[in-house]
């Protein structure tokens, strides 16, 4: 196993990324990868734990202990093996993830947790290089068939996983290219997107069948679908977005932040996005919302060019380094600080927006706000106050709304007739079937809006379970908790 | 007399009940002979016999009732007189002496069954052709012993038998009355079939030469009871005597001893291996002395006895078919003579000859022996038990277990001797005089030409031609194969890969949170289900590293002839050094082909197409095919699971050793062959012991070493540099690995010889369903049976289709994760995982119950996942609840919480005193663990905090047991066991010694301590008594309480224990945690806490034993649930450890090993000790959401107090378990047994203070007689007479010293104490600064055990006319764990002097065995002969040996010290000093001698320098010499 004194004598090191002066004038990847040696060193920090937090701190349960031996041990080409044993896409995590492994990490106790997230990156960046992944097709066919409905990071590793047990597996998206929001939501600069390409060229070679511009519930019929496939899965995402119930939220220049993304990708891909360009250059911009999305904007804006932009939080600025109340090894709520934030703008916190004015074109020219106070009623709740005399204006000729979604389109879940939960989300079994039989759910549709990681180990686990359902045997599809065969649970479920 | 306490409740008979078994019945004793050495017999002999035994009474025991014994007897030659006069009372024809024998029968006390006896007894007497005279009815005094032994006392009577005319001499009779007493025991087991008792009607003794007088007598009542013993024509030319500790609380008038032929003091561990071995060879056996006789007198039935009285049966069975007394005793009990280059070769002939016969039976073991003619002592090759003898200059001989225990004059006595280990003397009345060692054995080695009958007949490993095929390693299938055998990752990552790097073991840390197979999701190996036995207080474990000379793992393979016979052929064996055998190996004896020698394969697969029901009938067909083969001739059985594939499936591999196993022994063939297991499946070292321990005599793991080829081929066989590592290397390391292995696994037992453990199915089983069991395993207990052979084959196929199925994607599976040691996701449920832990240190930083419960919820919680056997009980609510309000204040649970023994120096000081505080805070008890106390912990914090621990605990090490230590005590624990590791001991690395640690331990930093597996001082129940009782005299304010750790037999040990004394009881759980540990150990060794304790709480309630000790148990506690089932099932204290240190921070990282701790718990390292984040309130926190927790169960139950529900098991129930594949079989109702007594009354909790033991110490004298001294630190002289009943002299005294003085004491000889007569047991034990005992005469064992500044002197009186320098004047295992003061002995000591001596200085004229072992400071001079073994695991302190004749070298265990000239300036200063002080205070001739040529002298001295210690010294020096180079 790993160094056991590793930890005490490498300090920690982590990728720089691009100097800003020359990064916000692309949107070219941010990081430079590490020198692999460095990379072994880093790994060679992993402390071998009788209890590694980390992999249970990831949703994929990722094998992180066993590949950072193995990366210090310069065997990558193993490390790569064990992390695609629980990841179908390390790349997307490696590059996108908050990594909560991280957070969990022994090493965060005293603050410098091991450098998992670009550990995995490196061996997956490594792998490509070195041609080491390759296309599994399956030995056998079963000849069952399912379409997964939505091709985000759930539905494409759902469809790969269930193509690699033997069935045969039709993507809809009803975008013109697959991926959903690693596509489409993701600036390019936090991941290029020949990351998403290859993946996809790796997964029709396995025989995954995509089928774009294919807005099931729309032009297709879902219930046809469902006659058509042996089981359904739908990885549709949580799509609605939030909203800011305020005077002023229809003005021009107000707008939510993902189509605003969106359209920066499409820039990026060099097509020219649909409908009137929402853009920052010469703009005051405000961004509501602390989020990763907001930081996308963020980083986007600087790109595009703002005059200035003010980052606003209705909530208290977090602490920096501890938060007593998410102690280790919880996700801790501190102020995160992205590469974004180090290229500029402001960030403000306890701010209530009140109404935007409009300029004479009716479109937007500042916002109004007051400052607020936090505060715990006698039942624990948290509460807030506005602070008489606190009012601000804010000058603003484009406001991002990042303050999160609300669940899936209605549309499909509905024509589907399955059931939701209170907050909208179809709701499974934990077997991730709907209310009706042989339609799956799985990723943002159905535990709301969440990250890639967990969209990810949706689409896996939710893959084992349909693999199941299609064969009525245990799957041999390797699963997050447990391996097939050995265990027989005592009782079901 | 005393009459039953009030509830008369009787302890019923022996029958297993609960969780209680007879079969773990132990004794160890006090015995002794005295003899005239021409056989002139004579009525003072038999009187000088019973004075012996009256003076041995401490050694005994009794029991609840306070005037029963456990056993006490007499053994003499008949006396003619005294039947003569007495038949001639009865008028009876008695024909002439020597033409008649006595039968002394036990007879039942109802009329009708006694007749029937007698009338059965008398036909069988005439049936054997003999004469019967007529009974005599035994006078006793019924009146004069306790009630208990009264309850079960039978009727007495004796059958006077004539010789029989077809006789045709003495010999002759002497076996015919032997097989009148084998029928007339056949009789008696055949009569009460079906009965419990085969005792009840039962013969002392049957002979023409000797009578026994026993019963269940206090050594005091042996006289009194027995009339007969006082008249005057009771005469003998000899006598032994014996008074028994029973551990078993049932003592029983028939297991009283001397026996037939023998007396043992001690036990013999190899019991279970030894007498399965004589019943296996019984078919074999035939004719000898005994002629068609013998088919009578066997089988030889063991069930029922104890184990010497087994012993007593196999010697016998020896000597009367024909074998010489000496010869057959040096068969059954050899001393170690595999290591010995210097023996005589015929004699290592001999031993080699035998060992083809019979396994060693071993343990400790003094023992004496008569043939009726001759009588004779001996002792096993640990020398672990004490034999003091005396030569009077009118020819008697006195020899017994102390010395003084008859006064003899001093200038009467000729030679004063001690037994010596493996030695053997007899004495010889035709001679007239003591044969000693060397002339026995020489005589009995060339009885015939053994040495070269072994010669020509035994047959080595590397004699034999080399194979012409080696299968190989077949990498392909390897990864199916793997899969099918069960390996995964850490199998290979964790423990094969280390084995093959380090060649040993691997070593982890905490303890073990895993399922138990049975409750376990996953698929588990049969291995997994088995738990080792160990060794605690009834016999020690030994140290197999530092005591490797006693320890072998040779293996002999082949087929046995009859154990009664003595031909060339017998030695016709294949020896092997060890059991692991490589394929090459393997494929040599598979190739054997000549006279004697055949071997055969049986396979062991079966089609995987049969399914579930496949396993059955292949078990079959292997045993039958099996039985054909041996019957055909084969030799050796090669049991195989090579050729396994996709449609053959391996039986597990323990399954078909131990059924074939049993079933060539139900055959009688089992002896013709030898069992050799070539298996896939065995990959450690707790699989191959499971294997020998269940008959297999050598085992190839062959895919261990495929394993080892692939990983070379993949370039991850590594050595430690990461170098490429040959796979040949890697082999040969890993069967260093498992050898050394299985030395510690035998050692856990105190077995030294793989022949020993082979067969004795030193195991119990824990989830094994009765049948299963019965079928393969008989005779291991498994308690809550569990799966039946049906799950078994389930649990082999899922891992066979894992093997051969394929993955989703075509590819090959990779190994499964394993997750045992360390928690992995995929892997095995861990109770301690991210959630719990993670939930606990949340709830305690923000103390915050409600995350409590959260965690309380996640750990208790097996309604979905079972882990442990407590979550299985399900609390019963029958009664109506109670308002929370009414139940007791946590505040006052919390005072029965203690945490485990974790010691300063495993834990890093922050983690240690954290946790003191907070047990303080709270009323509970923190324990200092095995590591001392700084001293400046024992005063009050300015802040009202104290760091000290309430609990001191006294472990085999005595690292820092200073008199102050122990006076600071609330309580004093003695730790037998440990349970992540019982029966073994610890080292602690030189660096993790650092100064603080070094000082707390009173030992040098960067210099590494040992801690031995036993505790010097305890190598039997008597002995543990005596310790108790020092530790009491050392600080009469303290309660004792001693941990044992769960084990099948525990509640036997316990009540052992509380018939000790002792206060407290900790029954500890298998799973607790530790700082370093093998792995085999953590997970395979001990049984969880709660069998352990329903046992003790069963055997201590049925005894009345129970309301004298409180009992406590620990073991992996996490929740108040778990406090609540431990209340139920007996305990009144609980235990925490593990749960406080992650309250403290602890992440279960397992690396306390490795010193990296990274919160700064278990580690030195002040960078990351740095990292520590705990405080006391999180402690305090933690326990008070416990008890809030079991407040909240209380209130749920309906009771107020938790003393309401302890001992309660009724208020539990079993779970329906049902839907568990594997739980389902489990019955748990043995645990929950109430003892019938306990509804009458009987107390099931602690309601009295033990008996004040302390009330008649000589000390109170002394302590009076120098309150000048203690009041006022002047001058006191005491002079006192002395005897081996004044045990623990000084102790009490020295107490008052520190209480008064501190640790600093009084100026050196203030207290100056003047003793004559022979010293009791742990003379100035604890002894400290400012008191000097002198004695004139000797002392028995544990002279100045802790001595802690005194000083002590003793010397033989003035008018004694022996030499002293040639004869002991102190007995075995003197100045144990001293950690300072001086002690000058005029004579020669006992076996390991200065043992674990940390400071002492000492002088000394001669040395037994393993002198100065493990020491780490001090120095020891030593005028005379060493043993051997001298200075093993010695690391510190020096020793000046006198070595004229250059001959100390060999005697020396060099592995850790120099032997270098004396020539240091200040060494020779040392050594004059000290030798000054030995002839200024003895009175030394021999130190005279030196010293008035010291400078000639010192060229004849050896100095001992342990080289650890030996760096550091001259690294300092260098420092120093820098020092005086710039500043001087």
């Amino acid at each position: 196993m790993a160094d056991p004194r590793g930890f005490l004598s490498i300090e920690p090191q982590k990728p720089t990324p691009r100097p800003i002066h020359q990064r916000i004038k692309d949107y070219k990847e941010l990081y430079q990868p590490m020198p692999a040696e460095s990379v072994r060193s880093q790994a060679s920090r992993c402390m071998d734990c009788g209890v590694p937090f980390c992999h249970t701190g990831c949703p994929l349960g990722n094998l992180i202990p066993d590949w950072n031996d193995l990366v210090h041990r310069n065997r990558w080409e193993e490390a790569l093996r064990a992390l695609h044993d629980t990841n179908n896409f390390p790349e997307f995590t490696g590059k996108t993830c908050p990594a909560p492994c991280e957070a969990a990490c022994v090493l965060a106790i005293s603050g410098n947790p091991v450098t998992i997230k670009n550990i995995e990156a490196a061996i997956i960046d490594k792998g490509w290089e070195m041609g080491w992944v390759r296309p599994l097709p399956p030995a056998e066919e079963t000849g069952k068939r399912v379409a997964v409905i939505g091709s985000g990071p759930a539905g494409l590793a759902a469809a790969q996983q269930l193509r690699r047990a033997g069935h045969a597996v039709t993507v809809y998206e009803r975008d013109d290219r697959p991926g959903g929001l690693m596509t489409y939501g993701i600036p390019d600069f936090k991941m290029g997107k020949k990351y998403v390409d290859r993946r996809i060229e790796q997964m029709e070679a396995e025989g995954v069948r995509f089928e774009l511009n294919a807005d099931v519930g729309k032009g297709i019929d879902p219930r046809e679908l469902r006659t058509k496939y042996d089981a359904l899965l739908l990885t549709v995402g949580a799509m609605v977005p939030r909203d800011l119930d305020i005077p002023g939220r229809n003005l021009k220049g107000v707008e939510a932040a993902m189509p605003f993304l969106t359209q920066q990708n499409r820039r990026v891909f060099g097509d020219t996005p649909a409908g009137e360009p929402v853009l920052a250059t010469g703009k005051n911009v405000i961004i509501i919302g602390g989020g990763d999305t907001a930081a996308d904007c963020l980083g986007t804006c600087h790109r595009q060019g703002a005059k200035s932009v003010l980052q606003l939080d209705y909530n208290p600025r977090p602490p920096e380094n501890d938060n007593p109340d998410t102690p280790w090894p919880l996700w801790p709520k501190i102020l995160r600080v992205s590469p974004a934030h180090e290229e500029g703008g402001r960030r403000d916190w306890q701010i209530k927006t009140k109404h935007f004015a409009a300029d004479e074109k009716g479109r937007v020219k500042e916002l109004h706000a007051v400052r607020v106070h936090q505060y715990f009623d006698e039942q624990g709740d948290r509460q807030f106050e506005e602070l008489h005399g606190s009012e601000l204006v804010f000058p603003c000729e484009l406001a991002l709304l990042a303050i999160g979604f609300s669940g899936p389109e209605r549309g499909l879940p509905h024509a589907l007739g399955l059931d939701l939960t209170e907050g909208g989300a179809v709701r499974t079994d934990r077997k991730y079937q709907t209310s009706q039989q042989g339609v799956f759910a799985a990723g943002d549709c159905r535990r709301g809006q969440s990250i890639v990681v967990w969209a990810i180990a949706e689409g896996r686990e939710a893959a084992r379970a349909m693999d199941e359902y299609l064969t009525g045997k245990p799957s041999r599809l390797r699963g997050r908790d447990h391996s097939p065969v050995l265990v027989e649970l005592g009782r079901s479920g | 007399m005393s009459l039953p306490p009030a509830a008369a409740y009787l302890p019923p008979a022996p029958v297993a009940e609960g969780l209680y078994d007879p079969a773990f019945e132990k004794d160890a004793c006090g015995m002794g002979f005295v003899a005239h050495l021409k056989g002139v017999k004579s009525h003072a002999i038999v009187r000088d016999a019973i004075r012996v035994l009256e003076n041995l009474q401490h050694r005994g025991a009794c029991g609840c009732d306070q005037d029963t014994g456990d056993g006490a007897g007499i053994l003499l030659q008949l006396p003619d007189p005294f039947f003569r006069a007495q038949a001639g009372k009865l008028g009876f024809k008695l024909p002439e002496a020597g033409h008649y024998g006595v039968a002394f029968a036990f007879l039942p006390k109802d009329e009708a069954r006694r007749s029937a006896c007698k009338k059965a007894l008398e036909g069988i007497v005439e049936e054997e052709g003999q004469a019967v005279v007529g009974w005599r009815p035994v006078p006793v005094s019924s009146a004069s012993i306790g009630w208990l032994a009264r309850s079960q006392e039978p009727v007495m009577e004796q059958l006077l038998i004539g010789r029989g005319k077809a006789v045709g001499d003495a010999d002759g009779f002497e076996r015919k009355l032997y097989v009148v007493r084998r029928r007339a025991e056949h009789w008696a087991a055949k009569a009460v079939e079906g009965k419990v008792d085969p005792l009840w009607f039962a013969l002392a003794s049957c002979s023409s030469r000797t009578v026994v007088y026993k019963g269940m007598l206090k050594s005091d009542q042996l006289s009194p009871y027995f009339p007969d013993l006082a008249d005057p024509g009771m005469t003998s030319g000899f006598a032994i005597v014996h008074s028994r500790y029973s551990t078993n609380t049932l003592p029983q008038w028939a297991l009283a001893q001397p026996f037939q032929m023998l007396a043992h003091n001690g036990e013999i561990n190899t019991l279970k291996g030894n007498t399965a071995w004589v019943g296996a060879r019984g078919p074999q056996m035939k004719g000898g002395a005994l002629g068609a006789d013998l088919d009578k007198t066997l089988p030889l039935e063991f069930r029922g006895l104890s184990d010497s009285a087994a012993l007593d049966r196999t010697l016998e069975l020896l000597v009367r078919s024909g074998r010489g007394l000496a010869h057959a005793m040096l068969m059954l009990v050899p001393e170690a003579y595999e290591g010995r280059h210097d023996l005589d070769p015929a004699l290592r002939g001999f031993y080699e000859y035998h060992r083809c016969l019979t396994e060693p039976w071993d343990g400790p073991a003094g023992l004496v022996f008569t043939d009726g003619l001759r009588v004779g002592a001996t002792l096993d090759r640990n020398g672990l038990r004490p034999g003091r003898y005396v030569v009077t200059s009118d020819d008697l001989v006195v020899l017994s277990s102390e010395t003084g225990v008859l006064d003899i004059p001093a200038e009467k006595v000729r030679e004063k001797g001690r037994l010596q280990p493996g030695k053997i003397l007899l004495i010889d009345p035709t001679e007239g005089r003591i044969v000693g060692d060397g002339e026995i054995k020489a005589e009995v080695s060339r009885r015939q030409p053994f040495k070269a009958w072994v010669g020509q007949h035994h047959l080595e490993l590397k004699d034999l031609p080399a194979p012409t095929s080696v299968p190989d390693a077949d990498l392909h299938t390897l990864p199916a194969r793997q899969r099918a055998f069960g390996y995964t990752q850490e199998d290979i990552a964790r423990v094969l890969l280390p084995m093959a790097q380090d060649g040993k073991e691997p070593v982890s840390s905490m303890g073990t949170d895993i399922p138990l197979a049975v409750l376990s999701e996953r698929s588990q190996l049969l291995y997994s289900y088995f738990k080792q036995s160990f060794a605690q207080v009834t016999n020690p474990p030994i140290d197999p590293l530092r005591e490797l000379i006693v320890m072998n793992t040779e293996s002999l393979l082949g087929a046995e002839v009859n154990l009664l016979g003595e031909t060339p052929e017998h030695a016709r064996l294949l020896r092997l050094s060890s059991p692991t055998l490589s394929d090459e190996d393997l494929a040599k004896i598979r190739a054997l082909d000549r006279p004697g020698f055949k071997a055969e394969t049986v396979s062991i697969l079966f089609p995987r197409s049969a399914g579930e029901a496949g396993l059955a009938a292949a078990m079959g067909s292997i045993c039958a095919k099996a039985a054909e083969a041996v019957a055909g001739g084969a030799t050796v059985l090669v049991l195989s699971d090579r050729g396994l594939d996709a449609d053959h499936v391996a039986a597990p591999a323990l399954l078909a050793t131990a059924g074939v196993h049993h079933h060539l022994i139900r055959a009688g063939l089992r002896t013709r062959c030898g069992l050799v297991v070539e298996t896939g499946e065995a990959r450690e070292v707790h699989h191959v012991s499971l294997l020998i321990g269940y008959g297999a005599g050598a085992v190839n793991p062959y895919l261990v070493f495929d394993t080892f080829v692939a990983l070379a081929d993949d370039g991850m066989l590594l050595d430690p540099a990461g170098n490429a590592l040959d796979p040949a290397k890697a082999v040969k390391n890993f069967r260093k690995a498992i050898d050394a292995g299985l030395l510690k696994v035998f050692s856990k037992m105190g077995i030294s010889t793989l022949m020993s453990y082979r067969g004795a199915q030193l195991f119990e089983a824990i989830g094994l369903g009765k049948p299963l069991v019965e079928r393969f395993f008989p005779g291991t207990p498994s308690r809550i049976t569990g799966i039946g052979l049906d799950v078994v084959a389930r649990e082999t196929l899922r891992r066979h289709d894992l093997g051969f199925g394929a993955s989703a994607d075509g590819d090959d599976l990779e190994l499964d994760a394993g997750g045992e040691i360390m928690w992995r996701r995929r892997g095995e449920f861990h109770m301690w995982n991210p959630d719990t832990i993670a939930l606990l240190q949340h709830s305690v930083k923000k103390n915050d119950a409600k995350t409590y419960k959260d965690y309380a919820k996640l750990a208790n919680d097996e309604s979905r996942r079972l882990c442990t056997l407590r979550g299985l009980f399900e609390v019963k609510t029958a009664r109506k609840p109670l308002p929370l309000e009414l139940v007791e204040p946590a505040k006052e649970i919390v005072k029965r919480f203690f945490t485990g023994a974790m010691s300063f120096g495993s834990i890093s000081k922050e983690a240690h005193e954290a946790v003191a505080i907070a047990l303080n805070r709270v009323g509970g008890r923190s324990n200092t663990g095995e590591g001392g106390e700084d001293p400046a912990r024992f005063k009050r914090d300015a802040g009202g905090d104290l760091r000290s621990s309430a609990i001191k605990q006294v472990a085999s090490g005595r690292f820092g047991v200073t008199a102050h230590y122990l006076a600071n005590a609330t309580e004093i624990q003695i730790k037998m066991a440990q349970g992540a590791k019982p029966g073994e001991g610890g080292q602690l690395p030189g660096h993790k010694v650092d100064a603080a640690i070094a000082k707390t331990r009173y030992s040098t930093p960067g210099v590494g301590l040992i801690s031995p597996p036993p505790h010097h001082d305890i190598y039997s129940i008597e002995d543990l008594a005596q310790l108790i009782f020092d530790l009491k005299n050392s600080n009469p304010h303290a309660e004792i309480s001693v941990k044992l750790v769960a084990a099948a037999g525990v509640g036997t040990i316990a009540a052992g224990v509380a018939k000790g004394y002792a206060d407290r009881i900790l029954v500890s759980g298998d799973s607790g945690g530790t700082g370093a540990s093998p792995l085999s150990s953590i997970r395979h060794a001990g049984v969880p806490w709660e069998l352990g304790l329903a046992e003790t709480q069963q055997v201590l309630v049925r005894n009345g034993l129970r309301g004298r000790v409180k009992l406590q148990t620990d073991g992996q506690m996490k929740t108040g649930r778990d406090v609540i089932v431990a209340a139920c099932l007996g305990a009144e204290e609980y235990g925490f450890s593990t749960a406080p240190l992650i309250a403290l921070g602890c992440v279960m990282m397992r690396k306390c090993h490795l010193n990296t701790c990274p919160v700064g718990i278990a580690t030195q390292d002040p960078v990351l000790r740095a990292q520590f984040q705990g405080t006391p309130e999180h402690v305090v926190n933690y326990l008070f959401f416990v008890a809030e927790e079991v407040r909240e169960y209380l209130s749920a139950m309906g009771y107020r107090t938790l003393d309401e529900i302890v001992g309660r098991p009724d208020l539990l129930a079993a779970a329906d378990l049902r839907w568990h594949w594997k739980a389902k079989d489990l019955d748990l109702s043995p645990l929950l047994e109430r003892p019938s007594s306990a509804a009458q009354g009987a107390p099931v909790r602690c309601v009295e203070r033990q008996t004040d033991v302390l009330a008649e110490q000589l000390d109170w004298e002394l302590v009076k007689g120098a309150k000048d001294a203690l009041d006022a630190e002047k001058h006191v002289v005491i002079h006192s007479a002395i005897t081996n009943r004044n045990r623990t002299v000084g102790t009490i005294l020295s107490y008052f010293v520190t209480q008064k003085h501190g640790e600093a004491g009084l100026r050196e000889d203030t207290i100056d104490l003047r003793f004559t007569g022979s010293a009791g047991q742990s003379f100035g034990a604890f002894v400290t600064r400012g008191i000097t005992l002198r004695l004139k005469g000797d002392a028995n064992d544990y002279v100045g055990k802790g001595l802690s500044g005194g000083k002590l002197v003793v010397s033989p009186p003035a008018e004694a006319t022996f030499k002293a320098e040639d004869n002991a004047v102190i007995g075995n295992t003197a100045l144990y764990g001293a950690t300072s003061g001086e002690a000058y002995f005029r004579g020669r000591a006992g076996e390991r002097f200065a043992v674990r001596n940390s400071g002492a200085k000492a002088v000394v004229e001669g040395t037994g065995d393993h002198a100065c072992e493990y020491m780490t400071g001090g120095v020891v001079v030593v005028l005379g002969p060493t043993g051997r073994n001298f200075a093993a695991g010695m690391s510190g302190g020096l020793a000046f040996v006198y070595d004229p004749d250059g001959t100390f070298r060999e005697r020396c265990n060099a592995e850790m010290v120099d032997l270098v000239p004396v020539e240091d300036y200040k060494d020779v200063g040392v050594l004059s000093n000290l030798l000054n002080r030995h002839v200024l205070y003895t009175g030394s001739p021999v130190g005279e001698a030196i010293v008035n040529d010291l400078t000639a002298a010192l060229g004849k001295f050896v100095k001992v320098y342990p080289r650890d210690y030996r760096k550091v010294v001259e690294q300092s020096k260098v420092v120093q010499r820098q020092w005086e180079l710039v500043n001087g």
